[in-house]
């Protein structure tokens, strides 16, 4: 499996990458800061924990899926490594999905950090653990199928497109996702129907990061229905899919000049 | 032999122009033979379209026509490059990484085994001379380094055939040797080398074969004995102690003389009778350094295809224009 030593060597990029050590540093200085905050507000101090940690814990995961991913594929054609790469046997799909999966297993672990830093601050207020704190496992593993599909978002924008074109469309897309719900209800809303069926393929056609929403839940303790929770975990990897997908049929047809 | 690298009718054109309504050529019906064991020269100034045909060799560029073939596969077959090398021209590695990650990662990328990619990783540094700079990440590499480091990694997997593209480039002249002998070490061990360069002598010491390109287009091609002649085609002489009046007197119109810093260099035809002019010149006191028989070189063989080819001043090379 040659998508094995690309996958690596991508980790090892982003792991190297000043830019991430600035950004998981920040966030664990932020869920750090949640234990002071905690101790100055009235409230659930579990609450409060979980909400800051995984609300860092999904910003910070953006950023990187961003502003790493669409430099995946570009800095490798810019700085011309591409064309030692690919003399070798190595299949330009395999050079995508290696590449696809390398950024997926740094935010991964990025999120195992920021994760051991929120068990670590409920520990340190607490002093014990329930069963219900496997929720906010459940919410980080959600995010980081959200953050996949950031990630494909980012790499299909960098199989074509500059950086700064690629961060602007992709972080049009995550907001726009954002927002999905609210285009249908202003479309069905509306007595155009013009606006009706653009509403209603912008609500099928651009992602829906709304089904990834679930700290809010998660900081009330509420548990998500396995169904939804399951549907909306299928369905990030299924757009992710096809987005990665997208890449390899843009890629292959690619010359490097 | 058997042929192991063959084109044909192989073209690249891109579009080019805002609305992308102009065709520049960029290798035109390129036809080439290269066999078994053979060091290949390919030859051309700037922007005649080598590196535009090893791009197409290594396809990580698409033709546009005819097809291109390497071991009697096509060149998109990924099988090949299990048997290639490729160095690029003036090749970019990851900065990140140090040269031993660089050459474990490349070796990994082929079937073999941890402890065979150890050996490999460790034999190559060696031989191309940068053990000492194993765990130097490369960004902190000289361009005569990382030429290495691309030399390395074009070798690690054993390759039957080599492509390097200007692998000269950068060099030092200690390098450069070192590159020289390195390619006829290659030939040794039965391998073949697919090499571009414009840098003629190298060819003249190296190559069994050679072609030239120019503006996208082969202009010439064969065994170098073939295309080199090795009669002598005229005869150099170079004098000192004597000044221009006397010298051409003493040798009359037969000679072209000129000046070379503190001597003076006399151009005579082949068949000029030397002994009585030498005797003239030490009658006039003048004293004579050397006597060269000139063969035709590759330089002159070079130069004489590309001004044959040259194309009038000012008349871009573009094969088509549609109306925009």
């Amino acid at each position: 499996m040659i998508v094995i030593p690309i996958a690596k060597n991508t980790f090892k990029e982003c792991v190297r990458d000043k830019l991430l050590y600035n950004l998981v540093i920040f966030g664990v200085l932020i869920i750090a800061s949640s234990l002071v905050l905690s101790s100055i507000t009235i409230g659930e101090v579990k609450q409060i924990i979980v909400n800051l940690g995984l609300s860092t814990l999904s910003v910070f995961g953006t950023l990187i899926a961003i502003f790493i991913g669409i430099q995946l594929v570009f800095k490798e054609i810019d700085k011309k490594t591409i064309y030692s790469l690919l003399a070798k046997p190595v299949a330009r799909h395999e050079f995508i999905l290696g590449k696809y999966f390398g950024l997926t297993l740094t935010l991964l672990v990025n999120i195992l950090v920021m994760l051991l830093g929120i068990y670590i601050s409920i520990f340190y207020l607490r002093h014990s653990f329930q069963l219900a704190d496997l929720q906010i496992l459940l919410a980080a593993m959600l995010i980081l199928i959200e953050l996949m599909l950031v990630i494909a978002i980012a790499l299909f924008f960098s199989t074509f497109s500059t950086p700064v074109f690629s961060a602007l469309f992709a972080f049009c897309l995550y907001v726009i996702g954002h927002f999905s719900s609210d285009i249908r209800q202003y479309g069905l809303s509306s007595d155009s129907f013009a606006i009706k069926i653009l509403s209603g393929c912008l609500y099928y056609l651009l992602p829906n990061f709304q089904n990834f929403e679930i700290i809010s839940q998660t900081a009330h303790g509420q548990f998500l229905a396995t169904r939804l929770y399951l549907l909306s975990v299928l369905y990030g990897l299924v757009y992710s899919a096809g987005l990665v997908l997208l890449a390899i049929l843009v890629f292959q047809r690619r010359n490097f000049k | 032999m058997s042929v192991v690298v063959s084109t044909e009718n192989l073209s690249k054109a891109y579009k080019a122009g805002f609305w992308k309504t102009k065709t520049i050529s960029a290798l035109d019906r390129l036809n080439l033979e290269v066999r078994e064991n053979e060091i290949f020269g390919y030859l051309g100034p700037n922007g005649a379209g080598k590196s535009t045909t090893l791009k197409l060799l290594m396809s990580l560029i698409h033709p546009s026509s005819g097809k291109a073939e390497i071991l009697g596969k096509p060149v998109a077959d990924l099988s090949i490059r299990r048997h290639i090398g490729y160095l690029p021209e003036n090749p970019y590695f990851y900065e990140y990484l140090s040269a031993e990650e660089f050459l474990s990662y490349y070796a990994s990328l082929f079937d073999f085994s941890l402890a065979e990619i150890r050996t490999k990783v460790e034999y190559f540094l060696k031989l191309t001379d940068i053990s000492h700079a194993r765990k130097l990440q490369l960004h902190k590499f000289s361009k005569g380094m990382l030429q290495r480091v691309g030399i390395a990694q074009a070798l690690i997997n054993d390759p039957k055939i080599v492509f390097l593209d200007e692998p000269m480039s950068g060099l030092d002249p200690i390098g450069r040797r070192e590159v020289r002998d390195l390619i006829l070490l290659l030939k040794k061990e039965g391998k073949t080398v697919f090499f571009s360069t414009h840098i003629l002598n190298d060819v003249e010491v190296l190559c069994d074969k050679v072609a030239v390109l120019n503006r996208g287009k082969l202009i010439g091609s064969g065994h170098l004995t073939d295309l080199i002649s090795q009669e002598v085609s005229h005869i150099e002489i170079v004098v000192s102690n004597i000044n221009f009046e006397t010298v051409s007197q003493a040798v009359g119109s037969s000679a072209k003389i000129s000046h070379s810093g503190m001597t003076l260099r006399l151009e005579l035809r082949a068949d000029t009778p030397l002994a009585p002019l030498v005797t003239r010149i030490e009658n006039a006191a003048g004293k004579v350094l050397a006597i060269n028989p000139v063969r035709q070189t590759m330089e002159d063989y070079f130069f004489k295809l590309i001004n044959r080819d040259a194309i009038p001043e000012g008349k871009p090379s573009i094969v088509s224009t549609n109306n925009s």
